[in-house]
């Protein structure tokens, strides 16, 4: 019956009508799209794997799980290992979680709870992804000229006097480890702060005013209701934090030294995945581009990993205020 | 509440504590400021604002040395002249200024329609699928892809191919950086499309395609934009992806599959120079990067404000 109706339907006016063929091939042909578009960053995914895997694996037959514990990096010997890379990337990324997640975590309070008002508040948080905003080039350029130059009389200074402790083990000549580490606090800081912030906002607002109601003090309340309920939240942003800071590249490139030790010394010139990555790719030879490959396999698979754990964490936590609503 | 009001309730309470057998605790409801939690509570207030303070600081010197050393050198020449070689006074990076234009556009068409289109199929056609909730995961961890990775990713599947480095292999590393930004904004934006609208657009016969078209997408535009924007502020700049898939040149583009300069690897390659009138040029090409990534930032804010 219904489609008889339908059939009695004058097509011509175009103001109502039910949909015609041509809108139906429209609607297939729009939904066909977005499918394979969908599809598409699967399989892009899938493909960035499998091609930086399938160019690295050369290497790995050659060299095998040797090369992550060797510490010589020689083209004319062809021999090659990353172990100061991966100690320089895991070392300066913790210095900076250390650093940038105190600092986050901490502005993440500042901007949740109360401590401005709302204008001020959405000011201060503009300024504080301004922060992110500043492409990495240009931090590293203001390390160089700005940040250097200021540490150098501390760091001597520290060496100097405090030379027996292994984080001031040596002078810090020019580019280090020290000021790469400050760089990319300042550089992950913004990533830990937002994503503290979204979960101290998820926490509900009666969680905090049953705590004040109990008569706590501002930071009892902060510290024994607000911070232990955000926990897995805040735990998520120093994880993606920190992943953030193992690919970071250009900046250190230009700050860390690229000097291939492994040194505990906070003033020493030392070298990260990335930065090697960045420092030899566009000069190498076949020979230590297959090099190059397999150490961007190795930072593809530490960041994965350290990515997936902290997206993880996320949705623990998402979902447990979710089930608590 | 009010004070009266307090009272009041110290006074039930007192008379409760009277009238009850055991006492309670002797509490008033004045404040004391110098009891010992309320210093601690006042000293970590005051270590936090120390926090916020310095926090801003490096934003402040980075924005002061732009203007200061870059605002100084930045004038006609240097924003059309061709990068100088060693020993050479003067010179400029107009150059750099067209490749990243360039190549920040060619990632731009690239990333976007992808991206809106990915981001229809995982906010409106599907959701609930599981290439949905894949793309969904990958897209998220893909913000965390170090960016260099993509440059060694393109440099193996294009540039190793053409046998050249080229703008085209730079515009589509870039690509690979924003999709993931696009994609995950845009969704957001026609989540927050309200139910009501789409029913009532399904209620009136239309196909999905035609909701989505004439509703939705619309609808989202504002929050869509904005995600466009953050992700055009953030590929303006990024460099490590360039550095081995478009190079550097000291010419001006005429062709897509030539290796290009950007801004980027401009401040990279001089920064390094021990001459201080290419660090003088890297200051003044910093000015214009981080004003080219602050104008798609503002724009992505004041977007991002008509919605509400």
């Amino acid at each position: 019956m219904a489609s008889h109706h339908f059939d009695n339907v004058d097509r011509s006016g175009s103001v109502s009508g039910p949909p015609s063929a041509g809108d139906y091939a429209f609607d297939r042909g729009f939904r066909g799209i977005a499918w394979l578009s969908a599809a598409f960053i699967l399989a892009l995914v899938v493909y960035i794997v499998i091609e930086i895997g399938g160019k690295a694996l050369p290497a790995f037959s050659e060299y095998g799980l040797g090369f992550l514990t060797s510490t010589t990096w020689n083209v004319q010997t062809g021999q090659f290992g990353i172990l100061p890379e991966i100690w320089g990337t895991l070392y300066s990324s913790l210095l900076a979680l250390i650093l940038g997640g105190v600092f986050g975590v901490v502005i993440a309070i500042f901007l949740t709870q109360d401590f401005l008002h709302g204008h001020l508040a959405a000011i201060f948080r503009a300024i504080i992804e301004l922060l992110a905003a500043i492409p990495s080039v240009v931090y590293g350029l203001w390390g160089l000229y700005v940040l250097i130059p200021l540490l150098r009389p501390v760091a001597n200074w520290l060496h100097e006097h405090l030379g027996g402790v292994p984080l001031f083990g040596t002078s810090l000549g020019g580019p280090g480890l020290g000021p790469a580490a400050l760089v990319l606090a300042i550089m992950i800081l913004p990533t830990v702060a937002s994503i503290s912030v979204d979960a101290l906002h998820q926490v509900p607002y009666k969680v905090k005013e049953a705590a004040y109601g109990m008569g706590t003090t501002r930071w009892e309340a902060i510290l024994k209701v607000m911070l232990p309920t955000a926990g897995s939240g805040i735990l998520a942003a120093l994880v993606l934090g920190f992943g953030r800071a193992l690919g970071e590249t250009m900046a250190l490139a230009m700050l860390i030294g690229n000097s291939n030790q492994i040194s505990l010394s906070l003033f020493s010139p030392a070298n990260t995945l990335a930065a090697l990555l960045a420092s030899s790719f566009p000069e190498a030879g076949p020979v230590e581009v297959r090099a190059l490959m397999y150490a961007a396999l190795v930072l593809l698979a530490i960041t994965l990993i350290v990515n997936a754990i902290g997206l993880a964490v996320m949705k623990f936590a998402t979902r447990k205020f979710e089930a608590e609503r | 509440m009010s004070e009266p009001n307090l009272t009041a309730t110290a006074a039930l309470i007192a008379l409760d504590a009277a009238e009850a057998p055991r006492t309670l605790p002797n509490f008033s409801l004045n404040r004391a400021p110098f009891e010992i939690r309320a210093l601690k509570s006042g000293f970590l207030t005051a270590l936090t604002w120390i926090a916020a303070l310095l926090a801003s600081v490096p934003l402040f010197s980075v924005i002061y040395m732009l203007v200061i050393e870059g605002g100084s050198r930045l004038d006609w020449e240097a924003l059309t002249a061709l990068p100088p070689s060693a020993f050479e006074q003067g010179g400029g990076f107009g150059n750099a200024i067209v490749g990243t234009l360039v190549m920040v556009g060619l990632a731009t068409v690239i990333s976007v329609p992808i991206g809106i289109f990915a981001a229809i199929y995982l906010a409106i056609l599907d959701p609930d699928s599981r290439l949905a909730h894949s793309v969904r995961f990958l897209s998220k961890a893909l913000t965390g892809f170090p960016s260099i990775l993509a440059g060694v990713f393109v440099y193996a599947v294009l540039v190793v191919i053409m046998k050249t480095y080229s703008a085209l292999a730079g515009g589509v590393a870039l690509a690979v950086l924003m999709l993931p930004t696009v994609v995950l904004a845009a969704e957001q934006a026609m989540m927050m499309v309200p139910k009501k609208m789409k029913d009532a657009a399904f209620g009136m016969g239309c196909t999905r395609a035609q909701v989505i078209w004439k509703v939705v997408l619309p609808t989202g535009a504002p929050g869509i934009l904005t995600g466009v924007m953050l992700a055009i502020a953030g590929a303006a700049g990024n460099s490590a992806p360039l550095l081995f898939t478009a190079l550097f040149s000291g010419y001006y583009l005429t062709s897509l599959t030539e290796p290009t300069a950007s801004l980027a690897i401009l401040i990279f390659n001089f920064s390094g120079m021990p001459y201080d009138n290419q660090i003088e040029l890297a200051w003044a090409a910093s000015l214009v990067l981080v004003l080219v990534v602050l104008v798609f930032n503002i724009l992505a804010r004041i977007i991002g404000r008509q919605k509400h």
